[in-house]
């Protein structure tokens, strides 16, 4: 069971989180009244990507890229596996780092600056996913993800503020706007492509393929607020990772760029709003 | 339409060489709503790492000459640039200017000429999916080249 759970996400994940990349983007276009791309644009994206020639700027950055992918990968895998929560987020934090290193490898300001701006990011949405591991324990008992989605009641019902606050930082790890500091999807950032300058054809598509791994994994977070012991529960779980994905993808175009600051700021308070505030209540009804 | 054999990922670097905004404007006028570039699978990138099509408005003088040939090494093969305008043509009606050196073709090779003054978006958005054209034949003769080099 554990190995199906990790052999699917390892499969399906980039490609999910690919097409929801797709939907993404045509739903953003036609919220502005535009066409937008074809469905499977990113696919397109991903295999011209592969196609060009390979401008390294290094010989670091690829392994970074790689190593940033492989942790993505692993920490997602330790999630569907229904294996310990709290280690899964670790992992997916350090798997930050390697995005970092590998940006600050190359010469450009722009990858130094948005190397910068990412690790500014890290601190906002840290104490939230650390909280959130805490936040199941306090609610079911576990911090194994396989107990968490078979209590008798969706973990939701306890845990409504973790929830929220998930999805308030979960615009970070989505990179998107208003949090899209360290790098955007949209053209014409003050800082070029940020973290992401000097990252041409495949080392590009290496790094966007983690970026599906993470998106699918934020999306797995989600979902395990509403799986439970029935079997009804899982496509609920999945209506409402796709409400979220479209919540945030609301929020993206109805949103400019704020400043780190307020990023810092913002995630932080709503974090003891959300996170603080519902463990407190936890651990009192205990 | 031959659409499945063009390019179908096209990042666009947009370059202004000396040019006196009129064309610019029509550029950005091809991401609107109106004319919606981005249904070609077009992202309009600042970044030249990231860029198949560069797209120069406006003539070459002696200080965008180095910063085009810079961009221009900066992209990774296969990469097709697009002149818009008839100052990035030529030097349109700024040639015989002290400071103008011509067409972008004088420092870099150009594989589509969008005349107008200003260029139309309409025209624009044509050129840019002429260049997907030769853009698929540079990839497919930079593919070639890749699986020769490498048996
Ligand atoms: S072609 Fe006309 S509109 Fe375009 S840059 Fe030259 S003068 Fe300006």
């Amino acid at each position: 069971m554990q190995a199906i759970g990790v052999i699917l996400y390892l499969v399906l994940a980039p490609v999910v989180g690919a097409l929801l990349d797709g939907i993404d983007r045509k739903v953003s276009a036609r919220m502005q009244g535009r066409q937008g791309p074809p469905l499977l644009q990113p696919f397109y994206d991903l295999g011209k990507l592969f196609t060009k020639q390979m401008l390294a700027v290094n010989s670091v950055q690829m392994l970074l890229n790689l190593s940033y992918l492989i942790f993505l990968a692993v920490a997602g895998s330790l999630l569907f596996a229904g294996e310990d929560l709290l280690m899964s987020l670790f992992m997916l934090s350090t798997a930050d780092m390697f995005l970092v290193m590998g940006a600050s490898s190359d010469s450009s300001p722009f990858s130094t600056l948005g190397a910068g701006r990412e690790m500014i990011q890290i601190m906002a949405y840290e104490p939230m996913t650390l909280l959130l591991a805490v936040g199941f324990y306090l609610a079911t008992g576990s911090f194994q993800a396989g107990d968490i989605v078979s209590q008798p009641v969706s973990a939701v019902v306890t845990m409504p503020g973790f929830l929220l606050g998930l999805l308030f930082i979960m615009n970070i790890k989505l990179r998107k706007s208003p949090f899209d500091l360290s790098t955007s999807h949209h053209a014409h950032q003050e800082i070029v492509k940020g973290l992401t300058t000097e990252m041409a054809g495949p080392t590009l598509a290496v790094m966007s393929i983690a970026e599906y791994y993470e998106m699918t994994m934020m999306l797995g977070l989600v979902g395990l607020f509403f799986v439970n012991s029935s079997p009804v529960s899982w496509p609920l779980a999945v209506l409402a990772c796709l409400a979220a994905f479209f919540l945030e993808t609301l929020w993206d175009n109805a949103s400019a760029r704020v400043k780190w600051r307020t990023v810092l700021d913002g995630c932080w308070v709503v974090t003891l709003l959300t996170g603080g505030l519902n463990g407190l209540i936890l651990m009192l009804v205990r | 339409m031959a659409k499945t054999k063009l390019a179908k990922s096209p990042w666009m670097l947009h370059y202004d060489g000396s040019s006196c905004n009129g064309c610019d404007i029509e550029v950005l006028a091809c991401t609107t709503p109106r004319y919606d570039i981005e249904r070609f699978g077009i992202i309009n990138t600042g970044d030249p790492f990231q860029a198949d099509i560069l797209l120069i408005t406006g003539g070459v003088n002696f200080q965008s000459e180095s910063v085009i040939k810079q961009i221009y090494t900066q992209m990774p093969d296969p990469k097709v640039v697009v002149a818009v305008g008839i100052c990035a043509c030529t030097g349109g009606v700024f040639k015989d200017c002290y400071n103008i050196k011509g067409g972008i073709d004088t420092v870099i090779p150009v594989d589509v000429y969008v005349p107008g003054c200003a260029a139309r978006p309409q025209a624009i958005i044509d050129g840019v999916v002429k260049a997907l054209e030769i853009l698929q034949q540079k990839r497919e003769a930079y593919a070639a080249h890749r699986r020769q080099g490498k048996a």
